[in-house]
């Protein structure tokens, strides 16, 4: 079983279910900070005159043991880590914010979920605080007008975690993680018999246990690593429907579609009486390539660019002195090799119709290409069928100033060209007029995984 | 209605220890990533309710406040989201581990030198400012330092450090309401 499951990842009321798991993890959420004492505002304030340090005991627990236990599942495959909401990083807005709620937090002595706890429990000062938070949000959404550009664009970089910025496997930074909070939660116990007069020595030995606990298990999670993009590869699993006619037992060849078929050419002589079945198949990456579902003819990836459904993206993965000499229009140019680099972008930023069409030559790039790409966790990825010379074949044929190549080798452009025209031959834009009526098997199924936009506090 | 004078009279418990408290926390935001692949949060929740709100009393406007119009315009639903049952579920689970620990009572928590009309006027001031800090942020404490800590998610880490330097640099200059 794959995890996140992919039935909660947004609520919705065709799926009643989804409030029921929401709701519950909510409840757990509110019922522990209450039991942690949160609802009475100066245990939370004792934190900032170092009197009493629950809020950074709790918090960090929290996060190193979530941590820990998420990084040592996805290191297991059970969690797929791309599927994982990460707050996108935007420097600007987020520090300035955070400093706000800095502010806002020693002045009304509480967060905004621990405000949840205090109100619920029938303390007046944790319900103007959650009164004074809806003012809050309420002229933050009458501001944002003013700082638009600032709040959407300051020191953006998209998906971005911890190891990439320092360069360590995530499994390494987790022990690092926890070292540095049983250090912290060390001298935090110190600062409270300073400050707070507190005993130690009347404190649970057990903790003890638990700290000894954690770091074997953040040790646990360093030797089980990080999978590598093949073991991700491997795991891989797609999902195709196929309308199968009962009587002929001959097969529909249509996988199912979302989206329209505009070469319809299964005719009325597979219309039988018997109603038609829909068998669901699931299928590796490796047989989806092997029974060429991922590959898109130059028709459907032309006629895709004409969809209200979809939103197309072609990336060009060749040279860039290819994709000087020849290019579809829009196309974006991103080499092979750079193509990691520009995988946290297409997990992040685009919107969830998005289809991605990988663009070789011939196929052997535009494989290789798809293949990082879904390892990553990319959604809707697939590969124009024959690359550039095939679309070449079928829309630039008649132009003469495409010469074909006798001898072209393995994945290379097989046509000469006059000059480093880019996108602007003719058949770099086909007519849409002219190529109405254009043949195909459709092979685009949009899967709408999850709604990027939609994670986090948003 | 015997049963409901039990539930406010119940013998107040202690807290529980902070770091079981803080593991127990944990475990829950590992399920919720695990099952969801979202983590906690509320404050988001609070910005959806002020938009439900705007939508129903003046639809127009929804439409020319670009914030609003992604959670409530044409025909969105801003409670449409995951946070939305979170946040009314934490309620309930405070409500619940209030009742079952003896803790529902009618008071104001408060440090020892204020009035609780001051304490009132600053709790609701400070969340009227953690509250739009928070949707400037992208989240709140528990939308960006809890989950995006455990994530270990770069902006997150920021945020966090930002709102400790925040509450700290200004501790000293309103330690009157606290200590």
């Amino acid at each position: 079983m794959n995890f996140p499951l992919e039935a909660f990842t947004t609520v919705s009321a065709a799926n009643p279910w989804t409030y029921v798991v929401f709701g519950g993890i909510g409840f757990a959420f509110g019922y522990t900070l209450e039991m942690a004492g949160f609802g009475d505002s100066r245990k939370l304030a004792a934190q900032f005159y170092f009197k009493e340090l629950t809020v950074l005991k709790v918090m960090f627990t929290a996060i190193a043991v979530a941590m820990t236990l998420l990084f040592g599942a996805v290191g297991l495959g059970v969690i797929d880590f791309n599927q994982v909401w990460v707050n996108p990083t935007y420097l600007g807005s987020g520090v300035v914010g955070g400093l706000i709620m800095g502010v806002g937090f020693i002045v009304g002595g509480f967060c905004p979920t621990t405000s949840l706890a205090s109100a619920s429990t029938g303390r007046i000062d944790g319900m103007l605080f959650m009164l004074g938070g809806f003012v809050g949000a309420f002229l933050f959404g009458e501001t944002e007008r003013y700082f638009d550009h600032w709040y959407n664009n300051a020191g953006y970089y998209g998906r971005l975690t911890l190891d990439q910025v320092f360069g360590v496997s995530a499994s390494a930074l987790v022990l690092i993680v926890v070292l540095a909070a049983l250090f912290m939660f060390w001298g935090g116990e110190q600062l409270e018999r300073v400050f707070g007069r507190k005993d130690l020595s009347r404190e649970p030995g057990l903790r003890k246990f638990g700290a000894v606990g954690l770091f074997a298990a953040a040790l646990g999670v360093l030797v089980i690593g990080s999978p590598t993009p093949e073991d991700r590869y491997q795991r891989l699993t797609f999902k195709r429907t196929e309308v199968i006619e009962k009587a002929g037992a001959e097969k529909a060849d249509a996988e199912k579609v979302g989206a329209e078929k505009v070469g319809a050419e299964k005719g009325g002589a597979e219309k039988t009486d018997a109603e038609p079945q829909t068998v669901t198949h699931v299928y590796s990456a490796d047989e989806m390539l092997a029974k060429r579902l991922v590959f898109t003819s130059p028709a459907e990836a032309f006629k895709a660019r004409y969809q209200q459904a979809i939103n197309p993206v072609y990336l060009d993965v060749r040279s860039e002195s290819d994709y000087n000499l020849y290019h579809l229009v829009d196309s974006v140019n991103v080499p092979l090799q750079r193509l990691a680099e520009i995988v946290p972008n297409l997990l992040s930023e685009p919107p969830a119709n998005t289809v991605f069409i990988t663009i070789g030559n011939d196929e052997a790039a535009a494989i290789e290409a798809w293949k990082l790409l879904v390892s990553s966790s990319v959604q809707n990825v697939y590969i124009l069928e024959g690359g550039i010379n095939r679309w070449i074949e079928v829309f630039g044929a008649k132009d003469p100033a495409l010469k074909p190549l006798a001898n072209a080798g393995e994945d290379q452009l097989r046509y000469g060209f006059p000059a480093a025209l880019g996108s602007r031959y003719k058949s770099c834009s086909p007519n849409p007029i002219e190529y109405e009526k254009l043949d195909f098997k459709a092979r685009i199924v949009l899967q709408l995984k999850r709604d990027k936009s939609g994670g986090g506090c948003g | 209605m015997g049963w409901l004078r039990s539930i406010f009279n119940r013998p107040e418990k202690a807290y529980a220890h902070p770091y079981l408290a803080g593991a127990i926390l944990g475990v829950v935001l590992f399920l919720a990533f695990m099952l969801t692949g979202n983590g906690l949060g509320s404050s988001g929740a609070t910005s959806r309710i002020d938009a439900a709100l705007v939508d129903m009393v003046a639809p127009a406007h929804v439409d020319n406040t670009p914030y609003l119009l992604k959670m409530a315009g044409g025909d969105k639903n801003p409670l449409d989201d995951w946070i939305v049952p979170v946040f009314f579920g934490a309620l309930l689970g405070g409500f619940a581990s209030g009742a079952r620990n003896g803790r529902l009572k009618l008071t104001t928590t408060k440090g020892p030198n204020i009035s609780n009309t001051t304490r009132w006027v600053m709790s609701f001031l400070g969340g009227m400012i953690f509250l739009y800090g928070a949707r400037m942020a992208r989240g709140c404490t528990s939308g960006q330092a809890l989950s995006g800590g455990a994530t270990l998610a770069a902006g997150s880490w920021v945020i966090m450090l930002a709102i400790f330097g925040g509450a700290y640099a200004l501790a000293y200059f309103v330690r009157k309401l606290w200590v």
